[in-house]
């Protein structure tokens, strides 16, 4: 018993950090770790992610917040529209087969993986108009790079585009169950054309959230089996930790190249989700 | 907008940030240090305290576990203390944006709120 829960631990650390690097949460290592590794049962398996996702987003929110990364003023702007769309999600599970939208996503997902190459060796966002709305809010900001060693200042564009966007997200979420936070990402770096280390660190701070209404059902349906995600949790709090540090001193560029396979990836396992549903 | 008032909004908005980020520390330090306890206890004993690999899912049941200190009990309440930091986060911006005067903020944390609290009534929310 020790020896697997020293194993799942290593694995989550390995979780945090890409987890909190790419905005996309851990769930993307733990779901496949736990089932193929360890022979967890998907539902046990989906539970023990929603953990990471939590630990994730909070444990790398500390930090990100501190160092004024993450935009809170967004995160938590966009967050009505993830949580509507994860209940939307949620129910239209209920009354469609979900093949044609698995290809629809993976479309989008595959656009954005393009959007992505195109902005190639971009550092920094130019010339970004701030939106009207986005003044309103006063959704702008600014942070300290780390990585060019200057203050970036940057405005938020296409706000009803990126609101939409993550209204989808919610609805993957709710629907699928996968591939959130590419989704969150994706919208505030294509479409409202925020800095990629804001989109996501952004995108970890709101994944907590709607991840924690899913882990109080997975919790008391007893999905949430208590000695496989005491080391996830713990490990991906570790491993968060650690990656907030590291993200920082990436290039955003880097962190592009580690995405946009990763998006790539996610849009084939939705095809072959959709193949054989 | 002018450039004082643009940097009083900062100022403000700082402010926010770093009581959410505090915040969040406590959490996870906390609920760490639970989930540390209760699965060292559970690798040095070997006992979950419940029969087989079954465990309680129930508030009341995981209290009563507490309190005879049965070690997956103990987990379990590092796990629900996990959980809750999100959700204390959006009343701890509420209560921040209040504080800080910036009532559009507080209407939009109210409303990830309900949200949320809907979506887990209905038992239906994404991953």
């Amino acid at each position: 018993m020790t020896a697997i829960v020293i194993e799942i631990f290593l694995i989550a650390i390995l979780a945090g950090i890409v987890g909190s690097i790419l905005g996309l949460g851990g769930g993307i290592v733990v779901t496949p770790a736990l089932t193929l590794l360890f022979g967890v049962d998907i539902n046990h398996a989906i539970g023990a992610s929603l953990i990471s996702v939590i630990a994730t987003s909070s444990g790398s929110a500390v930090a990100y917040i501190r160092d004024r990364i993450t935009n809170v003023r967004v995160g938590m702007f966009l967050e009505i529209a993830t949580t509507v769309g994860a209940i939307t999600g949620a129910f239209l599970a209920a009354l469609i087969a979900p093949n044609f939208l698995y290809y629809i996503f993976a479309l989008l997902l595959l656009y954005s993986a393009y959007a992505m190459v195109k902005k190639g060796k971009e550092e920094i966002p130019v010339n970004v108009p701030q939106h009207p709305v986005a003044e309103k809010l006063g959704l702008g900001g600014e942070y300290y790079d780390k990585a060019l060693g200057k203050n970036i200042t940057y405005n938020v564009d296409r706000v009803y585009e990126g609101f939409g966007v993550m209204y989808g997200a919610g609805v993957v979420s709710g629907l699928l169950g996968i591939g959130s936070g590419s989704f969150k990402v994706m919208a505030m770096d294509v479409f409202m054309k925020m800095p990629l280390k804001v989109s996501t660190a952004t995108s970890n701070f709101m994944m907590g959230v709607t991840a924690a209404a899913s882990a109080g059902i997975y919790f008391l349906r007893g999905d949430i089996i208590p000695v496989i995600s005491a080391p996830v949790a713990l490990g991906v709090l570790i491993g968060a930790t650690i990656g907030a540090r590291i993200m920082q001193r990436l290039k955003s560029k880097t962190i592009r190249k580690l995405f946009i396979p990763i998006m790539i990836y996610i849009a084939f396992q939705m095809i072959y989700q959709g193949w054989g549903a | 907008m002018g450039e004082q008032q643009q940097a009083k909004r900062q100022d403000r908005a700082a402010e926010v940030e770093i009581a959410i980020s505090k915040m969040l520390r406590i959490g996870i330090v906390l609920a760490g240090l639970v989930i540390v306890l209760g699965l060292v206890m559970f690798l040095v004993t070997g006992d979950s305290g419940y029969p087989g690999d079954t465990f309680p899912t129930s508030l009341p049941e995981i209290i009563q576990g507490i309190m005879q200190l049965k070690s997956v009990a103990i987990i379990e309440a590092g796990l629900i203390l996990l959980i809750l930091t999100p959700v204390f986060r959006v009343f701890v911006s509420m209560f921040a944006f209040i504080h800080e005067k910036d009532y559009r903020f507080v209407l939009i944390s109210i409303l990830v709120l309900v949200i949320l609290g809907l979506s887990f009534a209905l038992g239906k929310v994404g991953a």
